[in-house]
């Protein structure tokens, strides 16, 4: 009996987690925005210890960053915000069936870069050589060719020698930028940089130079979840991306789908490269795709690769990035203070899906047994 | 005065989220020097509860007491100060140590001499008639070996409450008759023993008392000297169940599936089939038995076209052209080209069979969602097929559109048995197809396969229960390494015949075939 007693210290622990039945749908979602609210708060009050500014003027110049001031009518502030949400949304849309498919595309960067350069040298070589209508298409075509290809490289490897798509698709992400680099090097003389390119740019709809891009993406958005959701080839991507076994078990060739997603992939890429170029900078440099590639693979995520899920996901994060960046700014904090910021959003996104799915309980809502 | 009971329950309760209640308010006792049976069928809940007693799960409410002092067991550490043991039924072994090394691991007691633990472990052999070389590495073991190392690894560390989850799951009739000796042995020394099972003639061959679960309650206990298999089943079912199979004389029989030779190698290189040849008839049920592992899985996969580096020849006859078709080599997509309606009930229902995150509408479309011209996908017939299916057996699930990964073991069976013999197969295979299953869902499961034999279908069934194959099937093919170890007829072979084919090694075999 000694054992015993010398084991009587044992508690029953303090808390102990539990997982829950599934969640009706409307309730998970409000965990959802309960954590989006939560996490804003405690973005403002993490801003209001470092600037001492008050409540108000901390969200007013979150609100500001993102739309411009309230009531001034101008639209400016808010097209940059839309265009910004547009070419991160079209890259989560792009990553998406890879993901979908459990591929690890961490290439979209370069993906995206290689369109943007293939539009670039049309812009600079075919510019006066080409109709506007004929110059535009072959941008449009060489754009998705170039992305597909730096997208179906890894593919291949990791259709045929099971390579490691994540490491691949990052090394072609620098290979890109140092080809990127190559061409400023000898397109831009000693500059290292290309002045805007007047020819073959896209056309100015609604009067605004970002709502083409905008309404191109809305209209990949959609295509992206039709074909997801209602193709037989989303279909496949679903199967091989939830068990290879049964891929095989009902005859889908992996190796086929792989590449050919990838293909999908690296082309969506390449048009948001060219977005990018002919649509809006008119000019390339190594950090015309900034990092959005990466915030696309969170995005995509965040989104449970649902393309409408991820339009809500992209503005967000766009909107602390650029709420906080401009807090950052009048404040004089330091500019990584954005990313923080995102940082403490996402956290806070991806942390609710625990509560979703499991309960905490504490010691005392144990019911002793009657005995 | 009363026995004090080694182990007792009191009104344990454990959920899992609000809706399932996996025990609700059982208590129960077992004594030492006693061999305690938990009976029930799968997801019953009887492993739920002895994970309680080993500090895997904390109950939600209820107290245990062990030795008539209340314990809080919140971890299997916690579970071995009171010396209570589980052996479960997926092992926890490090593959590249030795029976010793693993013995030892995770024993904090500031030495390590491997000697000396060697010479315990040989003393706990001795004492209860294990047979197990201490310095062999587990990955040299058979199945039964490193069940042994399991049971020692508990012993060693001085339990004398133990607890085994279906031990016999994985051994041929011989290792668990073996198995039962040394449990009858520790049982004479003063140990409490607990064994969960859902085999009744073990229960009946092996256990001192029994107690049943239902749906995660405890029904009762009875003492199995003074109880009858078909008692025990109406406790556990909570009904009368005709625990007969319906086996009809097989009848127009035609060779359907001719297999020669077929030798399989896997990525490792190690050869899983050696030579396998048989016959597989139309209008029969074929069971193939022999221990896991011993290349059932191989064999079905590379008759569906899903093994590489295969060698020999598969011939089909086709029923309806009359011609013979050599599947060897063909990929899935090829052999359904040619007509060969050929069904395959996978053993990895949830992995390979269907996708556990899609809908049963989705998964429904997996064999048949290429048809038609346009690139989007048709899914008004599986919605019906998956209706008519759900209605036909039974399958217990809120709609169309649930994800199969929430539905119960017997449920998802149902809909992957339902799928496979919609298609109208000529060829049936099905690998552990009652695996998990509650006894109603595998008498219609086993309905179900008679009645493809007698529409004169050719079944093959790959099964684990030796009694379930001698009254299922027609013809038993007994496979052991990879080898073909002979065939024999269910209605005159005895389970034992069947169990020594299934050990048998291939010297003896490469024996019989030069006499």
């Amino acid at each position: 009996m000694s054992s015993i007693s010398a084991t009587k210290h044992h508690k029953e622990p303090l808390v102990h987690i539990v997982k829950r039945d599934e969640m009706k749908i409307w309730q998970a979602w409000l965990v959802r925005v309960a954590a989006i609210v939560l996490a804003l708060l405690l973005v403002g009050f993490i801003s209001m210890a470092l600037t001492k500014e008050d409540f108000f003027t901390i969200y007013e110049t979150m609100y500001k960053g993102a739309f411009g001031r309230l009531g001034s009518g101008s639209t400016v502030m808010l097209w940059n915000f839309l265009q910004k949400t547009a070419i991160l949304l079209g890259l989560s849309l792009a990553v998406t069936p890879a993901f979908k498919m459990k591929f690890w595309n961490c290439g979209a960067e370069g993906q995206a870069l290689m369109g943007g350069l293939a539009s670039m040298i049309c812009m600079i070589e075919l510019g006066d050589k080409l109709s506007y209508p004929v110059l535009l298409l072959v941008i449009l075509l060489t754009s998705i060719l170039a992305g597909a290809i730096w997208g179906v490289i890894p593919a291949i490897f990791k259709a045929q020698y099971n390579t490691n798509e994540t490491l691949f698709t990052l090394m072609m992400n620098y290979i890109a930028t140092q080809i990127i680099k190559y061409y400023l090097y000898i397109e831009g003389g000693g500059s290292n940089k290309i002045n805007p390119v007047d020819e073959g740019n896209l056309p100015i709809i609604f009067d605004n130079k970002y709502a083409l891009n905008v309404l191109i993406v809305l209209v990949l958005t959609v295509l992206v979840y039709v074909y997801l959701n209602y193709s037989k080839q989303g279909y496949e991507i679903t199967v091989v991306g939830e068990s290879k076994n049964t891929a095989r078990y009902i005859g889908i060739n992996v190796k086929k789908v792989i590449i050919r997603t990838m293909i999908i992939s690296g082309a969506i890429c390449g048009i948001i490269g060219m977005l990018l170029v002919s649509g809006t900078d008119h000019s390339i440099d190594t950090n015309t795709v900034g990092g959005q590639g990466f915030t696309a693979i969170m995005v995509s995520w965040l989104g449970q690769f649902n393309p409408f899920i991820m339009i809500l996901m992209s503005a967000l994060v766009i909107f602390i990035n650029l709420g906080t960046g401009k807090m950052a700014d009048t404040c004089g904090l330091n500019s990584s203070f954005a990313d923080i910021a995102v940082g403490i959003v996402i956290f806070f996104v991806v942390g609710c899906e625990f509560f979703i799915h499991y309960s905490v309980r504490f010691r005392h809502q144990r019911k002793e047994a009657k005995v | 005065m009363a026995k004090q009971a080694a182990v007792e329950m009191k009104n344990i309760t454990k959920r899992f989220g609000s809706k399932v209640v996996a025990n609700k308010n059982v208590s129960l006792k077992a004594y030492r020097s006693e061999i305690l049976s938990i009976l029930g069928e799968n997801g019953s809940g009887k492993t739920t509860l002895m994970n309680m007693i080993a500090g895997i799960y904390f109950p939600d409410e209820g107290q245990i007491f062990i030795d008539g002092q209340e314990a809080v067991i919140a971890s299997p550490k916690d579970a071995f100060s009171y010396k209570v043991g589980m052996i479960h039924q997926h092992f926890k072994l490090v593959d590249v140590f030795t029976a010793t090394e693993n013995i030892v691991l995770g024993i904090n007691d500031g030495k390590y001499n491997l000697k000396e633990s060697t010479k315990k472990i040989k003393e706990i052999c001795d004492k209860y008639g294990f047979e197990i070389d201490p310095d062999k590495k587990i990955y040299t073991m058979s199945v039964s070996e490193k069940q042994t190392v399991e049971i020692i690894k508990v012993l060693y560390r001085g339990a004398d409450i133990l607890i085994l989850d279906e031990p016999t799951a994985v051994l041929t009739p011989q290792e668990t008759s073996k198995l039962f000796d040394v449990l009858r042995r520790m049982r004479d020394d003063g140990k409490c023993i607990i064994i969960i099972t859902h085999k009744l003639h073990e229960v009946m061959a092996l256990s001192d008392r029994v107690s049943v679960l239902r749906k995660g309650e405890y029904v009762g206990s009875v003492n199995t000297a003074e109880t009858s298999q078909e008692e025990l089943t109406e406790m556990m079912v909570g009904k009368k169940v005709d625990l007969n199979i319906n086996r009809s004389q097989p009848k127009d029989i035609v060779e359907r599936l001719v297999v020669e030779d077929l030798s399989c190698v896997d990525r490792q290189g190690t050869t899983v089939l050696d030579k396998v040849s048989f016959t597989a008839n139309a209008g029969e049920i074929l069971g193939i038995a022999g221990i896991a592992g011993s290349g059932q899985r191989e064999l079905l996969e590379a008759i569906a076209g899903l093994q590489k580096n295969i060698d020999g020849n598969i011939f089909y006859n086709d029923p309806n052209t009359g011609n013979k078709e050599d599947l060897i080599g063909k990929s899935p997509v090829e052999i359904r080209n040619l007509g060969v309606r050929l069904s395959f009930v996978p053993e990895d229902r949830l992995g390979m069979g269907l996708v556990a995150n899609m809908d049963i509408t989705d998964n429904m479309m997996l064999r048949s969602y290429s048809k038609g011209k346009t690139m989007f996908l048709e899914r008004k017939p599986p919605k019906n097929l998956a209706e008519k299916i759900i209605d036909e057996l039974d399958v217990v699930t809120p709609g169309v559109s649930t994800p199969v990964r929430r539905l119960s073991g017997g449920n998802v069976q149902k809909i992957l048995v339902g799928r496979e013999i919609s298609s109208i197969p000529t060829i049936l295979m099905a690998a552990y197809p009652v695996r998990g299953l509650d006894i109603n869902s595998s008498y219609l499961i086993y309905n179900l396969l008679n009645e493809q034999k007698e529409n004169g279908v050719a079944v093959i069934f790959v099964g684990e229960d030796l009694d379930v194959l001698l009254e299922l099937c027609d013809r038993i093919l007994v496979i052991g390494s990879g080898v073909v170890t002979g065939v024999v007829d269910a209605r005159t072979a005895t389970k034992e015949q069947v169990g020594l084919l299934m050990t048998k090694s291939k010297e003896e075999i490469a024996g019989d075939a030069n006499e």
